[in-house]
């Protein structure tokens, strides 16, 4: 049964529906309410999961860290700020190879100093070998969660769900929660591996030095693990779709005239304004359509280059930047369409939280048609 | 996944770690009054007491070569400045 809820209250119920065993969080917005709730469903005894409040996201990183060394189900969320005073965890939690589930309310980094909504903190940590998957409307956020959790136990990556804040977090929606006995046949109880987690009876050390002899062999070992994760997502996806009839199995999403020369990439909530610029424009005659990314690590390379083998103009909508380079998805796909006949051009927009328009869209689409290949900052 | 990255623990009585020394402490029995201080802010635990007596009666203390990093925390701490730490040839 659908129910109007506020983005974030919907992923606290959805978390609350995965059963975690351990919740620890600082809240920084605009991710509290997410916290929040979970906070007050543990208060009001609806939850199973122990809710430690942390001094820092430092701090709560490193209590999920712990949590998921001793085997329970993991979960935080943060945002901006905080996801960057998490960033040395991060990489140990991935390292360490524990499972868990984040949160990233997507915000903007200081300075100047700005609450409001825009991808820079989650894709400055892109390489920190966490799972990086992106939300385009509220109840994808909330099936990517149970997802997330059962591809994370299985792989032994850490997931970060990233929905944009306050466009995604602040925003009500009708909205389908999965409830914990619905899920109780998607999403089975954790069980870690034997004699890999932290037990008075079979007593290990985790997290130990590597020398130069063992470093690399590892760090190896976590590309491969990670690269190849997309095959499990996309059929965990594909099972959650299957028992919900709803969602998307596949990582790349198109949308749009079918043969395309003019093509947008794009992640996050602003695919959805996009969308409805592609329709305007579909209906005025425009050959264009638009490319979501719905996982950004791994990065879906196969997918992504079979859905834009056609496009002539690509243009990549960034709400994040690389200083001194350009956005940093444009230089992903970059990467992966090396056509020589293809133009591919970087466009920073949203960042702040600037409103994006259809309006903004439909003039990406005229520059992309000219010559010019410069970085452009859409303002308005 | 392919690598097992957690290990067992208990290394530390396989592996020696004492070879990470610069310095080792030379204590001077004669000068020692057997209080016990070396041992309880050793921050390895290698320092320990020998069993054998002084000529006042107390117990001796010696170091654990096979981990003593040299750290010197030992001879700063000595309270009659029995401990000296001297280069160690290698």
């Amino acid at each position: 049964m659908k129910k109007c809820l506020e983005g974030s209250n919907a992923i606290a119920h959805v978390v609350n529906s995965c059963k975690p065993g351990v919740v620890s969080a600082y809240p920084i917005t605009p991710q509290t309410h997410i916290v929040e709730d979970l906070s007050k469903l543990n208060a009001d005894g609806e939850s199973g999961f122990e809710f430690v409040r942390a001094e820092s996201e430092f701090a709560a990183a490193s209590i999920v860290l712990g949590a998921s060394a001793t085997g329970v189900r993991s979960y935080t969320a943060t945002s901006s700020q905080g996801l960057l005073l998490m960033t040395e965890v991060l990489f140990t939690i991935a390292g360490m190879r524990l499972p868990m589930v984040m949160t990233c309310a997507n915000r903007a980094v200081s300075a100047p100093i700005n609450i409001w909504n825009d991808q820079q903190d989650s894709m400055t940590v892109r390489d920190s070998g966490w799972i990086m998957l992106y939300a385009e409307d509220n109840q994808e956020a909330v099936d990517l969660h149970p997802v997330a959790f059962k591809v994370s136990e299985q792989l032994r990556l850490p997931v970060m769900i990233n929905v944009d804040g306050f466009i995604l977090t602040h925003t009500y929606q009708g909205l389908d929660i999965p409830t914990a006995k619905e899920l109780a046949a998607f999403l089975p109880e954790y069980v870690p591996q034997k004699g890999q987690i932290l037990d008075v009876k079979n007593p290990v050390s985790l997290g130990c030095f590597a020398t130069p002899s063992d470093y690399m062999e590892i760090r190896e070992d976590l590309y491969i693990d990670l690269k190849n994760s997309t095959k499990i997502l996309k059929k965990e996806l594909a099972n959650y779709k299957k028992m919900f009839k709803r969602g998307s199995s596949e990582l790349v999403e198109y949308y749009g005239d079918k043969k395309a020369k003019t093509v947008f990439v794009a992640m996050g909530s602003v695919v959805g304004t996009i969308k409805d610029a592609v329709d305007e424009l579909n209906e005025e005659g425009k050959s264009v359509a638009v490319v979501k990314v719905k996982c950004f690590r791994p990065m879906p390379e196969a997918e992504l280059l079979s859905k834009l083998t056609n496009a002539k103009n690509i243009a990549v909508v960034d709400k994040s930047i690389s200083l001194g380079k350009e956005g940093i998805l444009a230089t992903e796909i970059k990467s992966i369409c090396r056509q020589k006949n293809q133009k591919i051009q970087s466009f920073i927009t949203g960042l702040g939280g600037r409103d994006i328009t259809k309006k903004m869209i439909k003039g990406i689409y005229k520059k992309v048609l000219s010559k010019d290949n410069k970085i452009v900052f859409v303002k308005k | 996944m392919k690598i097992n990255i957690t290990v067992k623990p208990g290394t530390s009585k396989e592996v020696k770690t004492g070879n990470w020394r610069t310095y080792q402490p030379i204590i001077d029995h004669d000068k020692c009054i057997a209080c016990g201080t070396c041992a309880r802010v050793c921050p390895e635990g290698c320092v320990f007491p020998v069993g054998e007596k002084a000529l006042q009666g107390k117990v001796f203390y010696e170091k654990d070569l096979d981990y003593c990093k040299g750290c010197g925390i030992c001879a700063a701490e000595c309270p009659v400045k029995c401990i000296e730490m001297k280069l160690e040839e290698k």
